[in-house]
C-alpha cells in the first residue's frame, strides 16, 4: 500500500537556478517543475503533458537539457539549473533567440516557447551553423500547437546566424 | 498528473542499492526516469518505495576496450550517442540512440533503464542482441551474467529477480572497419517504432560475408533474431538479389499485433526494412537514417 499523504518523505535541497541558490524543503515526490513554478515562483516554466511527450518544460540541468516534468526536485538537489527566466543577459537585454523569436512571429500563445528556447540554447552550442533539417529535427521534442513551426525554424536558423557573428543585425 | 507518495533513496553505492532492494517491499529501481516518471506522474505505478541509482557514479562508464566494450548502466543514452569510441568501433549504437526518443529524454535515459523497461519496440535492447551482448546483474547472491538472448522473461518483463539490478552491459566489439545499421519506421520522428532493425556485417575484400547478425524490434516481447537470414547473408557476396532473399525470409516471422499495427503489417515491414538495413550498411555511416 501506498502512504498516506501526510506520511510523505520530505528533504531539504539546495538549487542553483539562473545563478542564484536556493534551500528548499520539499517533498520527495515533487517534480523539478513544480518546484520551480509552485515553490520557486519561476512560471516561466511550462507544464503542458507532464508525461514527458511535449517539451514545455524543459530546463537546463547542468548545462543539459531535460524535462523538469520527468525528474524529482531531490535529483536536482547541488545542481545548476537553467530556466527561460535565465536566458537573457543579465542587464536584461534578451538573447539572440528571444530577439529572433519576437521577430520571426515564432510564438503566438508562447505555452510552448520556454521549452523551445532553453532546447535550442543547448543545440546551438553544440550546432553553431545549422541547416534546416537540422533544425527541425531539434525541435522535434517540442511541440508547437499554434505557430506551424515556420517561424520557429527562421527564427533559429536566424538566431545561430547571430550568434556566430554578433555585431551583424538580423538578415530578414 | 503528479506522483503518488512514495518513500525515496538515493544510495551513492551499488551494495547499498542492492541491500535496499532486498530489505523494502514494492520498490523500484529509478534510472533515467524518462519511462518510469511518466508512469509515476499518471499513476499507472504506486511504488511504496523508490531507490534512484541517479548517485551511484560506478554504474556510469564506457571502457575502451579493443576486447570486450562494457558499458555501464547508468550511462546517459546521450553519452553513448557521443563517445567518439563507439562511434568508430561500434557505430550502431550512435545510429540507433538517433532514433531513441529526443536530445531532452536521452540527455537523461540511459542504457540500463531501456533495457530493463524492455519495451518492445525499444531500439536498444535490439542493438545489443545483434552484439551477442552478456549483461551484468547483481544482487543479494553476488553477481551474475544473463546472455541478452535469455534476458527478456516476457512482456516488458527482464529475466532478473526483485532484489536483482542490472550494473553494466558488454560485448566483444566487431572487427574494425566492420559494417551497421539501424533502420526503423516510426509514424513520426522521435515515436515509439513499429518496426526496427539492426543489421551488422563483417565482410571480406571481395565483399564476401563473413558474419552476419540481424534483429528486429517491434515484432514480439523483445529483440528477434532472424537466422534465417543471416545464413543466407554468411558467405555470400552481397547484391541486390542476396538481399532480397535473405530479407523474404522475415515475412513470415510471428509478429504481434496491437492497435498500431496488424502482424501482416509488422511482417511487411519486417521484410522490407530488412533489405533497406543490410543496404544502408553496406552503403556507409549514417545510410539508415535517411531510409
Ligand atoms: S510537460 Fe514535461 S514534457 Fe510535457
Ligand atoms: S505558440 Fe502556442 S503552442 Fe507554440
Amino acid at each position: 500500500m501506498s502512504m498516506t499523504p501526510e506520511a510523505t518523505d520530505r528533504r531539504s535541497i539546495s538549487v542553483t537556478v539562473n545563478g542564484q541558490r536556493h534551500d528548499v524543503d520539499v517533498e520527495t515526490r515533487l517534480t523539478l517543475a513544480d518546484c520551480l513554478r509552485h515553490r520557486l515562483g519561476l512560471t516561466g516554466t511550462h507544464l503542458g503533458c507532464e508525461h514527458g511527450v511535449c517539451g514545455a518544460c524543459t530546463v537546463l540541468v547542468n548545462g543539459n537539457t531535460a524535462r523538469s516534468c520527468l525528474m524529482l526536485a531531490v535529483q536536482a538537489d547541488g545542481a545548476e539549473i537553467a530556466t527561460v527566466e535565465g536566458i537573457a543577459s543579465e542587464n536584461g537585454e534578451w538573447h539572440p533567440l528571444q530577439k529572433a523569436f519576437h521577430e520571426h512571429h515564432a510564438l503566438q500563445c508562447g505555452f510552448c516557447t520556454a521549452g523551445i528556447l532553453t532546447s535550442m540554447v543547448e543545440f546551438l552550442q553544440e550546432n553553431p551553423d545549422p541547416d534546416e533539417p537540422e533544425v527541425r529535427e531539434a525541435l522535434s521534442g517540442n511541440i508547437c500547437r499554434c505557430t506551424g513551426y515556420q517561424g520557429i525554424v527562421q527564427a533559429v536558423l536566424d538566431a545561430a546566424r547571430r550568434l556566430r557573428s554578433p555585431n551583424q543585425e538580423s538578415s530578414s | 498528473m503528479k506522483p503518488p507518495p512514495f518513500h525515496y533513496y538515493d544510495p551513492g553505492t551499488v551494495q547499498e542499492a542492492i541491500a535496499l532492494l532486498g530489505s523494502l517491499d514494492n520498490a523500484k529501481l529509478l534510472a533515467g526516469g524518462q519511462s518510469l516518471m511518466p508512469m509515476l506522474n499518471m499513476r499507472y505505478v504506486l511504488p511504496d518505495h523508490v531507490i534512484d541509482l541517479n548517485r551511484i557514479p560506478e554504474l556510469s562508464h564506457i571502457d575502451e576496450s579493443e576486447d570486450r566494450i562494457v558499458i555501464g548502466a547508468m550511462t546517459r543514452q546521450r553519452e553513448i550517442e557521443r563517445s567518439e569510441f563507439l562511434a568508430r568501433r561500434c557505430p550502431i549504437f550512435r545510429e540507433a540512440l538517433i532514433q531513441v526518443g529526443h536530445r531532452q529524454t536521452r540527455n537523461r535515459g540511459t542504457i540500463g533503464g531501456s533495457l530493463c523497461h524492455l519495451d518492445p519496440a525499444a531500439e536498444l535492447p535490439a542493438v545489443l542482441a545483434a552484439l551477442d551482448a552478456t549483461i551484468h546483474v547483481t544482487g543479494p547472491q553476488g553477481s551474475r551474467e544473463v546472455p541478452i538472448a535469455e534476458f527478456p522473461a516476457f512482456y516488458m518483463t527482464p529475466a532478473i529477480e526483485l532484489d536483482e539490478l542490472v550494473t553494466s552491459i558488454s560485448f566483444e566489439p566487431w572487427p574494425e572497419g566492420h559494417k551497421s545499421a539501424f533502420v526503423e519506421f516510426a509514424r513520426r520522428p522521435g515515436d515509439f517504432a513499429i518496426v526496427g532493425v539492426a543489421a551488422l556485417l563483417a565482410t571480406n575484400d571481395a565483399g564476401e560475408v563473413l558474419r552476419a547478425a540481424v534483429t528486429l524490434a517491434g515484432v514480439a516481447a523483445g529483440p528477434v533474431r532472424c537466422s534465417a537470414a543471416e545464413e543466407q547473408l554468411v558467405g555470400a557476396g552481397i547484391g541486390d538479389d542476396l538481399i532480397r532473399v535473405a530479407a523474404e525470409t522475415c515475412r513470415d516471422i510471428d509478429a504481434m499485433e496491437d492497435v498500431h499495427a496488424p502482424s501482416s503489417y509488422r511482417q511487411h515491414l519486417a521484410a522490407e526494412l530488412v533489405a533497406r538495413a543490410v543496404q544502408a550498411a553496406v552503403d556507409g555511416p549514417g545510410a539508415g537514417l535517411s531510409r
